[in-house]
């Protein structure tokens, strides 16, 4: 979904702006810092562990104290880092900042900036339904929300996790006779998941190696979690009939799926909203779970920032400004590097 | 609706064909016989009327929600389906059931009772607002997978993943009845009712309706392995003409004509069933309707005017006069003759129809070929003699249900192709929707325009598919809706079977069963074919 053909993109220099996009990141100038830069930087703060907002290289690093053991299992241990609480006030430069949290993965933010008294609020990505692996969307008033579009269009339309979640249940016992291969993305979903299915059931899940690690953290971080066990540590005959396992999307139809004889195969994603898309992934099932927010959240969260101005990201950016500035917002792109993390759908 | 909106779930997210029969056994088991009846033939593609326009379906829904236009586009664009749109964006809007609130509770309407009741009612009704008030009722009731189910009934077309062969199999295994014999009942089925759901499952040996056709043999294509032993006294070689396969029925002093899709097509040749009148009772013909004019096969789209009409005019039955090709006999004095060999076969029917020989009855003439070379010579000789290619056949093989290898093969000419210009994109549906993968291709004017001149699909492999889109996103020149306007610079050979002159298309020809065969990235865009190469083929041999 990068590196579309901008229409429009603001990338001006005017003293109304105290965010802008640059070849870096979103640079705030009275503060000299940089918002989930994509190349190295003195000062970068981090909404959030996923790969596209978290990049390595920086000189020192601000974020929520939640979001600190991910961060540092992403991008090493040795860097500089400062992490503040939520809510926690703090100046750099002549700016003060705060993190809130962003409803999207464990220890996700918004990042807030007051300078002069105007309030500028960056989302990072973020959702508004339950989920009992991370903190929940504060709505912060701000004067100008700067937000992400991953999902923005009325197609999309989300049931809570615990629905979904009841559905991933009952598909995963619909057929014991196989095992059942989950993919999701392995940080956020996977453990999402692990949570809500903790009210259906006490049986063991396996996982994939690269969401094995990154559960530990949410395990650690006092995220209560269904049990599990690497797939690597059964011994080499067992067959996993009638097992649920959660692997990363980047392991379906790679040679570590041969481990699993005849498996019944779902997708866990917002994208899988649309017939063609999971059919066209060659999933089997498709359950529709997603960590961003629908359209109807993201009009809503607009509406309860109170902000008049609004900046998009990344997403289905033309979309959303079209259809606010027909609501009488002003609205601007900001053409960044973010990617949609559960797998673009084209 | 729920019964059968849990099946088309569990048949649209298994690939496995033992899951699939699993939940078709499921199905069959619990449902009433009149929905079972529905639901055979919707899985099997026998009922595809359309009640709305999908066009008509968006307006009602606009209508009533008062949606903004662009904003429907935008969201069709990403699904590629109305049906799954409208589902979705009335989901959005909280005017579809939620399901997770009390499953079972509200009543639920029976999917004969959505067929036979609510929806020819809605059929009915002609005022645009009420009929958008009443769609909205309907869609209320519903979850956004049934509003999807409902909406495809309504519009026609509905593809359900599962094969015919495995609904069979789970009806016969339910039933406990041989698969030959619920697929020879399945034959001509269109009806719906209980009754009719009845005797297809029936243990007794039934008297067949008079009216109902035989499962089509079909021919596989022929291969250069199936040439190795080449035996000139094994095979029967015969035209394979462009025109409509189909069985001509003469039962209970009354004539049925058939097509292979399984219509009953006879008030489209009433001509041709008049001739048959002639044909002894208890006979049963398997040929190709064309249309003959100055003993010159015409083209399909001649063809195409006869079908799709309550009544044909006397005009038309003049302009476009069919005939019949007789190709084989399998009902002679009301005895099913299709255990016996082809050259008995033959022989029965030779006799049966040399009364009846005419310019508009005709016997297949056989050919002969003494080695795989002449088979290839015939081939090439197949447009000359107004054939598409050639059928290769068992002379001792018995007349089989449906496509079994070995016994007959059809051998057909190498399509005509043209070398044509991408000029528009569109967002494929289903599978393929999110990419674009509709394009329409076109030639060079002779003041050096690009006209367009054929639609294509398929041909693509998926990674050429992805090259394609993401090169189309990037040079868009102009959005309409859906379809995006290119700049010219892709080159593309066009395969396509058969082509006509047409007034009805701007650039003056039209093409059948266009498709893509290969991308010629080593040409530039002015050096595709222009318009006038294209009349050329119309006489004939390129
Ligand atoms: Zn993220
Ligand atoms: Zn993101």
């Amino acid at each position: 979904m990068k590196a579309r053909a901008w229409h429009k993109i603001w990338n001006i220099k005017t003293v109304n702006n105290l965010v802008r996009a640059t070849s870096e990141g979103l640079y705030c100038e009275p503060g000299n810092f940089f918002i989930d830069p994509w190349k190295p930087v003195q000062t970068a703060l981090i909404t959030h562990a996923h790969s596209d907002h978290a990049h390595a290289g920086s000189a020192q690093y601000f974020c929520a104290e939640k979001c600190l053991p991910l961060l540092k299992h992403r991008i090493g241990h040795e860097n500089k880092y400062h992490a503040l609480k939520y809510g926690e006030k703090f100046k750099i430069g002549d700016t003060v900042i705060s993190f809130h949290p962003a409803g999207h993965i464990l220890g996700s933010s918004q990042v807030r900036i007051e300078y002069k008294g105007k309030v500028w609020v960056v989302s990072g990505d973020f959702k508004r339904g339950e989920d009992p692996s991370c903190d929940e969307f504060e709505v912060v008033h701000c004067d100008v929300f700067i937000s992400e579009a991953t999902f923005a269009l009325p197609i999309y339309r989300w049931e809570s996790g615990e629905v979904t979640a009841k559905k991933i249940f009952d598909w995963w016992q619909s057929d014991l006779e196989r095992p059942s291969l989950l993919f999701c993305y392995a940080l956020g979903k996977s453990q999402r998941v692990l949570a809500e299915l903790k009210k259906f059931t006490d049986k063991k899940v396996y996982l994939h190696g690269a969401v094995e690690n990154l559960t530990e953290i949410y395990r650690k971080n006092g995220i209560d979690l269904i049990d599990t066990a690497p797939v690597a540590s059964m011994e080499k005959g067992y067959s996993f009939k009638g097992d649920l396992i959660i692997a990363p999307p980047s392991a379906h139809r790679s040679t570590w799926m041969k481990r699993f004889k005849d498996p019944q195969t779902a997708f866990a994603s917002g994208w899988m909203q649309v017939r063609g898309v999971r059919r066209r992934k060659g999933y089997e099932k498709g359950f529709v779970l997603s960590d961003h927010a629908d359209w109807i959240e993201l009009n809503r969260t607009i509406e309860q920032t109170g902000a008049k101005t609004v900046y998009l990201t990344h997403g289905k950016t033309d979309v959303l400004e079209r259809y606010l500035t027909e609501k009488g917002y002003e609205v601007r792109l900001f053409k960044t590097e973010y990617e949609d993390q559960e797998e673009a759908s084209s | 609706m729920k019964a059968f909106t849990k099946l088309y779930d569990e048949l649209d997210s298994t690939t496995s064909t033992n899951e699939k029969i699993t939940a078709l056994k499921k199905y069959f088991t619990n449902a009433p016989a009149d929905d079972a009846m529905w639901a055979v033939l919707i899985l099997t593609s026998r009922i595809s009327k359309r009640v709305l326009t999908s066009r008509s379906l968006r307006e009602s829904f606009l209508r009533i929600t008062k949606y903004s236009n662009w904003l429907y586009e935008e969201s069709y664009s990403q699904v590629g389906d109305t049906a799954e749109t409208l589902s979705l964006l009335l989901q959005s809007l909280d005017l579809a059931r939620h399901e997770s609130i009390a499953p079972g509770e509200t009543s639920d309407k029976s999917l004969s009772n959505w067929l036979e009741v609510d929806i020819p009612e809605l059929a009915k009704i002609k005022d645009e607002d009420q009929r958008a008030e009443k769609l909205l009722s309907f869609w209320k009731e519903l979850t956004p997978l049934e509003i999807f189910i409902l909406n495809k009934l309504m519009t026609g077309g509905f593809r359900v993943g599962v094969s015919e062969k495995s609904v069979v199999r789970a009806l016969s295994e339910v039933f406990n009845l041989e698969t030959d014999q619920v697929s020879h009942r399945l034959t001509g089925a269109t009806d719906p009712g209980a009754e009719n759901f009845k005797r297809l499952i029936s243990k007794e040996k039934l008297e067949s309706l008079p009216s109902q056709p035989y499962p089509f043999c079909l021919a596989y294509a022929w291969s250069e392995r199936t040439e190795k032993d080449w035996d000139s006294q094994r095979w029967c070689i015969e035209w394979k003409y462009d025109g409509i396969r189909s069985q001509i029925i003469r039962r209970a002093g009354a004539i049925w004509i058939w097509s292979r899709g399984e219509d009953d097509i006879s008030v489209s040749f009433p001509d041709i069933a008049e001739l048959f009148a002639a044909l002894p009772d208890g006979t049963v013909l398997d040929g190709e309707i064309v249309i003959i004019k100055d003993d010159q096969i015409q083209s399909f789209q001649e063809l195409q005017k006869r079908l799709g009409r309550k009544k044909v005019s006397a005009l038309t039955l003049k302009n476009t006069p069919a005939a019949f090709i007789a190709y084989d006999c399998l009902e002679t004095g009301h005895e099913d003759i299709r255990q016996i060999s082809l050259r008995e076969r033959k022989q029965i029917l030779e006799k049966l129809m040399t009364p009846l020989l005419s310019k508009k009855i005709r016997l297949s003439p056989t050919l002969n070929a003494e080695n795989p070379e002449q088979v290839e010579d015939l081939r090439a000789l197949s447009r000359e003699k107004q054939a598409e290619g050639v059928m290769i056949k068992d002379w001792s093989s018995s007349y089989p249900v449906g496509r079994k290898t070995g016994y007959w093969w059809k051998n057909k000419v190498d399509p005509l192709t043209l070398d044509a210009v991408l000029l528009y994109a569109q967002a494929g549906t289903g599978r393929r929707a999110n990419l674009y993968t509709d394009y329409t291709f076109a030639l060079w004017s002779e003041n050096k325009e690009l006209i367009p001149f054929a639609k294509a699909y398929s041909g693509l492999d998926q990674d050429e598919i992805n090259q394609l889109d993401y090169w189309i996103r990037r040079h868009t020149k102009e959005k309409f809706g859906p379809v995006r306007s290119l700049e010219p610079f892709h080159v593309f050979e066009i395969g396509f079977e058969g082509i006509a002159a047409s007034n009805r298309h701007k650039s003056g020809i039209a093409v059948r069963f266009p498709r893509i065969l290969r991308w010629r990235k080593d040409k530039k865009f002015d050096e595709a074919d222009h318009l006038t190469t294209a009349f050329k083929l119309l006489d004939g041999t390129p």
